[in-house]
């Protein structure tokens, strides 16, 4: 079976559509390996940016002191400026300051990896968009719903976090599918600090075979199911935790 | 019911004032409710009916004056508000269910959660007062699956549950259907008739006159007048009181 | 060194920056006209009821919206031809023109989002009410529906302006010289470690100052066109 469609691809190649990634063991292995870093990138940056917008929603909302005023400019920062600019002086510069370990043969390691840093940096880009989504989603919940349960003698944080987060996640998830996507599109940009992610072995094999177009067709494809699966998910997650009679385009 | 005048009132407020920015909704309203009395508040729309029930229980807070419901001081600073919104419930004119929670869990989530009461015990009451309430099939449908009448059914449970002292209800029937009205105002009914004491502000006169002890007429955030139904439907001294029966009886 | 030599030196490379800079705004200028253009044909195509013209106006709207910038960048620089012949005449399209045109490519996919969503929020009746007056389809959307959308589409507009401006630095990886590029040629040619983070943060302060008043107008915009 494996070896008939190395076959396919060998003759294929011949051709003139050369995919290595399907007959070629090592080019495979490439290939897989940064797809699994692709994917790393996309799990871990997702959980990290939700954290922090939810984190970031819940002061804007809840405090109007100095708190608040921190996540609002870490917003217009992390917004206004370039993704690659701030992976840059994360990996560049902030890392040149940063503790030195030593690895296993003695030689000196950075304590934070180029891996590290880019779920760092795209957790914190990300999560700035996502502050504003949850904040919106708070915002999209009627204001009875919360008096209703200061009425029944709730806090306004007991309030907030039993009443208007669960409604205000139901407001949030159109904006949160958007800002995935973007983040599964951004995770190409940690190919600038090396990060063998998919853009990045996708390049090695094509320098190395010579099929830039095959390659990045693939590569496209992948990156076209990639952000295809995160909509996919999130409207799964949507549909389930859909309420009657609780919608869009009703506040009540 | 004879209302001796001696008997301490279980709420009572004393030159209430209460501003939006320049607009000022109350303008010193004084205002006694002893217990088990029913109070209908009545007036012309934007007269601060709605306002003066939502300082009692202080999701409103209040300018100047005072408002005390039993030994309980509402306007304190140091209020402690659990205490107060378990001896004052509240019905909405929107209901406000939590769409996200089941029947049973709306009436019974807040006794649970905030008098930390237990939930075996809790249930089984919010069970008997959905009963009650005639809606003992729909413990586990979620809010957004009733009607309107059900849902502010659901709402009364919900207060009630809280075994409170006193409900507030804000105008309960204006957001139903004409078919529902009914249903809701024969609950509150039973809610009145089974000693509770009740605030409610509405437009239904009908109601009014025959459920009330005593009905107070506001108009432009001073109370104009009060009296019990008999007198205030019959002999209404004051030209304002008058000229509004005219146009809604 | 004391800090004020180290101030000096990095102001000295400013000059040699901001010059990068000035590229980036040039490239987000030229992208943003020609992504517009194309975006209002490719939004208006999806409006189309027919399947000639719609299908593959939202099938293009969706690749470009969905594919990663770097991806399409990588695309225009290694496969696009360095000079093009027009007419006899041979142009020269060197790597900065070129990213300058992977970047049109998502933003006429997000500008086609825009239209197509603006002419959706207009509401049904409007349509009808012109059908009724025997307004055809065509004349419908450019005299009617059209000339209401324009105002609720600058918002959205300028954030995606300010989106691809604060993208022109992925050229820097295909070899484009500018701002971050030179930053890196800069800190490299210093040698001096402590010059790193004061370089890239004055990046990030010219980036934050071009785009921030761009997106806050835009927030202001939005607001003042929703109480309308």
């Amino acid at each position: 079976m494996i070896t008939d469609i190395q076959t396919f691809f060998r003759e294929l190649a011949a051709s003139g559509v050369n995919l290595t990634i399907f007959y070629d063991a090592f080019d495979f292995d490439r290939f897989v390996t940064g797809l699994g870093n692709t994917l790393l990138l996309i799990l871990a940056s997702s959980f990290f940016s939700i954290v922090i917008g939810a984190a970031g929603a819940a002061v804007l909302t809840l405090s109007k002191g100095p708190a608040a005023a921190v996540v609002r400019g870490y917003v217009a920062v992390f917004r206004n400026t370039p993704l690659l600019v701030q992976m840059y002086f994360f990996y560049f510069a902030v890392g040149s300051i940063m503790p030195v370990g030593q690895n296993e043969i003695g030689l000196p390691q950075p304590l934070i990896g180029s891996f590290a840093w880019a779920v760092i940096s795209l957790s914190l880009y990300s999560g700035a968009f996502n502050v504003e989504t949850f904040r919106a989603g708070v915002g999209a919940v009627h204001s009875s719903y919360e008096e209703a349960a200061l009425a029944l003698g709730y806090n306004r944080r007991q309030a907030f976090f039993s009443v208007t987060v669960p409604l205000a996640l139901r407001f949030s998830f159109a904006s949160l599918a958007n800002n995935l996507v973007d983040l599964t599109k951004a995770t190409t940009v940690a190919y600038a600090v090396g990060v063998a992610e998919l853009l990045y072995v996708s390049n090695q094999i094509w320098s190395d075979s010579l099929n830039t177009i095959e390659m990045m067709n693939v590569m496209l494809l992948i990156y076209l199911v990639l952000t295809g699966a995160v909509v996919f998910i999130i409207n799964r997650v949507e549909a389930a935790m859909r309420l009657p009679g609780f919608g869009l385009g009703d506040g009540q | 019911m004879t209302l001796s005048s001696n008997s301490q009132p279980l709420i009572s407020l004393r030159g209430v004032r209460k501003s939006f920015g320049s607009f000022e909704v109350l303008r010193g309203i004084d205002m006694d409710v002893r217990k088990g009395e029913v109070v209908a508040i009545i007036g012309p729309s934007g007269s601060g009916k709605s306002t003066i029930l939502r300082t009692i229980n202080g999701l409103t807070p209040i300018n100047e004056g005072t408002i005390n419901v039993g030994e309980i001081k509402v306007s304190d600073p140091k209020l402690d508000q659990v205490k107060l919104r378990h001896r004052v419930g509240m019905v909405f004119q929107q209901y406000n269910l939590f769409p996200h929670k089941t029947v049973l869990e709306n009436v019974a989530m807040a006794p649970i959660q905030v008098l930390k009461q237990p939930r075996r015990q809790v249930e089984d009451r919010a069970r008997k007062l959905l009963a009650e309430m005639r809606l003992p099939d729909k413990a586990d449908a979620y809010p957004g699956e009733l009607s309107g009448g059900q849902q502010q059914r659901v709402a009364i449970a919900r207060a009630l549950c809280m075994e409170p002292e006193v409900i507030l209800f804000d105008e309960v029937t204006a957001a139903l259907d004409p078919e529902m009205v009914k249903e809701v105002l024969s609950a509150v009914r039973k809610v009145a008739e089974d000693g509770m004491t009740c605030i409610l502000v509405t437009h239904e006169m009908g109601f009014a006159r025959e459920a009330a002890d005593h009905i107070y007429f506001t108009d432009r955030g001073v109370i104009v007048e009060h009296a019990p139904p008999a007198e205030f439907f019959t002999r209404a001294s004051d030209p304002r009181t008058r000229e509004f029966l005219s146009k809604v009886l | 060194m004391n800090p004020t030599n180290l101030l000096s030196q990095i102001l000295e490379w400013m000059p040699f920056v901001l010059q990068g800079f000035a590229l980036n705004i040039l490239m987000s200028l030229l992208a943003i006209a020609i992504g517009t253009m194309f975006g209002t044909f490719l939004g208006l195509g999806q409006l189309s009821p027919g399947w000639i013209i719609g299908a593959p106006s939202k099938l293009a709207t969706q690749l470009f919206r969905n594919a990663p910038w770097l991806v399409l960048l990588f695309y225009c620089i290694f496969l696009m031809p360095y000079q093009i012949n027009v007419g006899g005449i041979s142009i020269q399209l060197p790597s900065w023109l070129r990213a300058t045109i992977g970047f049109s490519f998502p933003v006429a996919a997000n500008f086609s989002e825009i239209v197509r969503g603006a002419v959706k929020s207009v509401p049904r009746g409007q349509w009808e009410a012109a059908e009724a007056l025997g307004y055809s389809r065509r004349s419908t959307l450019f005299r009617i529906i059209l000339p209401q959308c324009i105002t609720r589409m600058i918002p959205p507009w300028m954030n995606l302006y300010a989106l691809l401006l604060t993208a022109t630095p992925l050229s820097m990886i295909v070899g484009v010289e500018e701002a971050l590029g030179r930053t890196q040629a800069a800190v490299q040619a210093q040698s001096d470690s402590r010059v790193l983070i004061p370089m890239y943060l004055a990046l990030l302060a010219m980036f934050f100052l071009y785009t921030w008043p761009i997106n806050r107008l835009s927030l202001l915009l939005e607001r003042r066109f929703r109480t309308k």
